[in-house]
């Protein structure tokens, strides 16, 4: 694990500058913990300061200092989306696996789901959870609800790695020694299927922390849990462009930018570490 | 023959459940969910004036049956499908009485012009910029190109409007930031109609077209790359063929296969993008529409919008499915 770190690090520029970004950003949701301020609280300090050396990322129509405010609304959005790649991560995993192996009707059966999921446009879908579920629309239960719409691309590069471990030979050897599915799946299959798995936890991460952007800024999801999204959406309330508080939208912007680029670096500088043709073009100096 | 019906068939197939499923899907979350829709609209009418109790018995009873919540389970699911099958979705409540289908009859060209133009531009650059790319690995410009695509891609929709509406609406102030066309033409075929609607489609497409083009370009240059190391591009090159056509006819068009398939995959993400961009630029389009009927708590209008953007999402997928097999002959054989 850590040979493969040193290796990312010595070799590859999008990792270390991915590592930075989301290092960044990571860093600064962890500030919130030591917030002075309570994320809720409105009117604690001077509406509508340009940066400065007491509030260096200036403060809000709302009497909020921004620089603490993000760091809480960067917690908050990371978090949302970690919770929904886990989610998903073992519904792609379960029938990724499931499908590769068995093959056959249970493939065919998966797979056209798995397909319907790709195709269907889920904005509106989840436009329409909001409509009707409105102010009993959680964080929770957006997490629980993405997570159920956001696994299949991954489940059907999962079943695509699955399907050649079942033609592998240890898979016969288990299968003669006795082992259920179960124990097949989970002892023999997860391990080679792990590396995709983490790359595909970044991608998924952006997805869904760019639909909860979306989301809350349009008003669509608990407004007074402070998230990124919620951030603009307050900003965009109190007109803060036209108003000239550039610095209310600009920094959500910044670090939402900075995170989307760094998990994605990373998920891209993973995906290529897992595939030994482009790494050995890179330790060994080749390539371009 | 045989073989492309088959296939035919099969994509038709998936169609149908993909409608099957994106439509049980609408009902579910609109009938199972302990929130209902008529006592909502009841008590928004009710919390502002007094009315008669029988008059809001009766205003209950009209709305259930406008939302199809009469009778059984089965009744309504039966009605939800009959609805949706003739095109049917109830008079929309905030434009009342003009029914949801007018509305969405009116946007559905919108959408459509916008998300196909763009779509089609930003396929067609991100796969040649990209092929190109990974033909020319050594091109100084192409390798930027390459780092400015892994920057842009990953951000959201929303993020990259606002940024364009800031830097054109605000900071230079060149282009027209809302609307779908200037308020004082009426529509017709006329120029200055028809300018007025390209001037106003720019920033919306512009930015579509900024996020969509990073992932073709990086997906088509590293397909690209695997195929140039491939015996038969090597054994073209050794023979001395024209490297131009090496590039179009042995490498680029093998590598857009998967790239079709690709398109047809991302339609609905493609999608996503389109409703909130159309919101940000206020475009009238199917996004806006649906947003809009969110604010004003138009139940009628949420559910045609969300029904006919699944529907219209799977007919270009099963349209590019179908003409697939034009590209890639295997298909016909197999």
């Amino acid at each position: 694990m850590l040979a493969i770190l040193r290796d990312l690090l010595r070799y590859n520029i999008e990792f270390r500058i991915g590592l930075l970004l989301v290092g960044t950003v990571l860093g600064m949701a962890m500030l919130s913990f030591v917030s002075p301020y309570s994320p809720i609280d409105v009117y604690v300090a001077p509406p509508d300061v340009p940066p400065s050396e007491a509030y260096w990322f200036g403060t809000s129509s709302r009497g909020q200092d921004v620089f603490w405010q993000l760091t809480f609304a960067l917690r908050n959005t990371l978090a949302f989306g970690f919770v929904v790649a886990i989610l998903s991560r073992i519904l792609s995993l379960l029938i990724g696996l499931v499908a590769g192996y068995k093959g056959g009707w249970v493939d065919r059966v998966l797979m056209s789901i798995n397909d319907t999921f790709i195709i269907i446009p889920l904005f509106p879908i989840l436009i329409l959870f909001y409509f009707v579920l409105r102010d009993s629309m959680s964080w929770v239960l957006l997490a629980v609800i993405m997570a159920c719409l956001g696994w299949a691309y991954d489940a059907r590069l999962i079943r695509s790695v699955a399907m050649g471990l079942k033609t592998r030979e240890f898979t016969q050897t288990s299968l003669f020694s006795g082992m259920t599915t179960r124990e097949i799946l989970t002892r023999e299959h997860l391990p080679y299927v792990m590396p995709i798995v983490f790359s595909t936890t970044m991608n998924n991460m952006n997805w869904s922390i760019g639909l909860e952007v979306t989301l809350s800024v349009l008003g669509f999801t608990d407004i007074n849990t402070p998230t990124i999204g919620g951030m603009i959406y307050w900003a965009n309330q109190h007109t803060a462009i036209v108003a000239g508080i550039w610095w209310w939208i600009a920094f959500p912007v910044i670090f939402i930018v900075m995170a989307f680029v760094g998990l994605y670096l990373l998920a891209v500088s993973m995906n290529e570490y897992i595939d030994p043709r482009s790494r050995l073009a890179r330790v060994g100096g080749g390539g371009s | 023959m045989h073989g492309y019906l088959a296939y035919c068939l099969k994509r038709i197939g998936q169609f149908l459940l993909v409608v099957f499923i994106g439509v049980n899907l609408a009902y579910v979350i609109t009938h199972a969910t302990p929130i209902d829709p008529v006592e909502q609209s009841v008590s928004a009418v009710t919390s502002f004036s007094s009315t008669a109790p029988d008059a809001i018995a009766q205003m209950r009873e009209s709305l259930q049956e406008l939302y199809g919540l009469k009778g059984s389970r089965w009744d309504q699911y039966v009605t939800f499908w009959r609805r949706i099958l003739v095109g049917d979705f109830g008079p929309s409540l905030s434009a009342f009485p003009t029914p949801v289908s007018a509305l969405i009859a009116r946007a559905l060209p919108w959408t459509a012009g916008l998300l196909i133009t763009s779509t089609l531009i930003t396929w067609a650059l991100g796969n040649l910029l990209g092929g190109l790319a990974g033909y020319y690995r050594k091109n100084r410009s192409l390798k930027l190109m390459g780092v400015l695509a892994m920057g842009i891609h990953p951000v959201p929709y929303y993020i990259v409007a606002l940024a364009l509406l800031v830097a054109f609406g605000f900071i230079w102030p060149i282009l027209p930031i809302g609307g779908g066309s200037a308020m004082n033409l009426p529509q017709g075929w006329n120029w200055a109609f028809v300018s007025s609607v390209i001037k106003h489609s720019i920033l919306p497409s512009l930015s579509l077209i900024l996020l969509g083009l990073g992932s073709w370009f990086l997906g088509m240059r590293s397909l690209v790359s695997n195929i140039v190391t491939e015996d038969y591009v090597v054994y073209a090159e050794v023979a001395g063929v024209d490297s131009r056509r090496i590039l179009t006819s042995y490498v680029m068009r093998n590598a857009l296969v998967p790239q079709v398939t690709g398109l047809a995959m991302s339609l609905g993400a493609i999608f996503n993008g389109a409703v909130i961009t159309e919101k940000v630029f206020g475009y009238p389009g199917l996004g806006s529409l649906l947003i809009d009927a969110v604010y004003a708590g138009d139940y009628s209008l949420v559910l045609g919008v969300t029904t006919v953007s699944i529907l219209g999402v799977s007919i270009c997928v099963l349209v590019i499915d179908l003409l697939y097999p034009i590209l890639d002959p295997r298909v016909q054989v197999a």
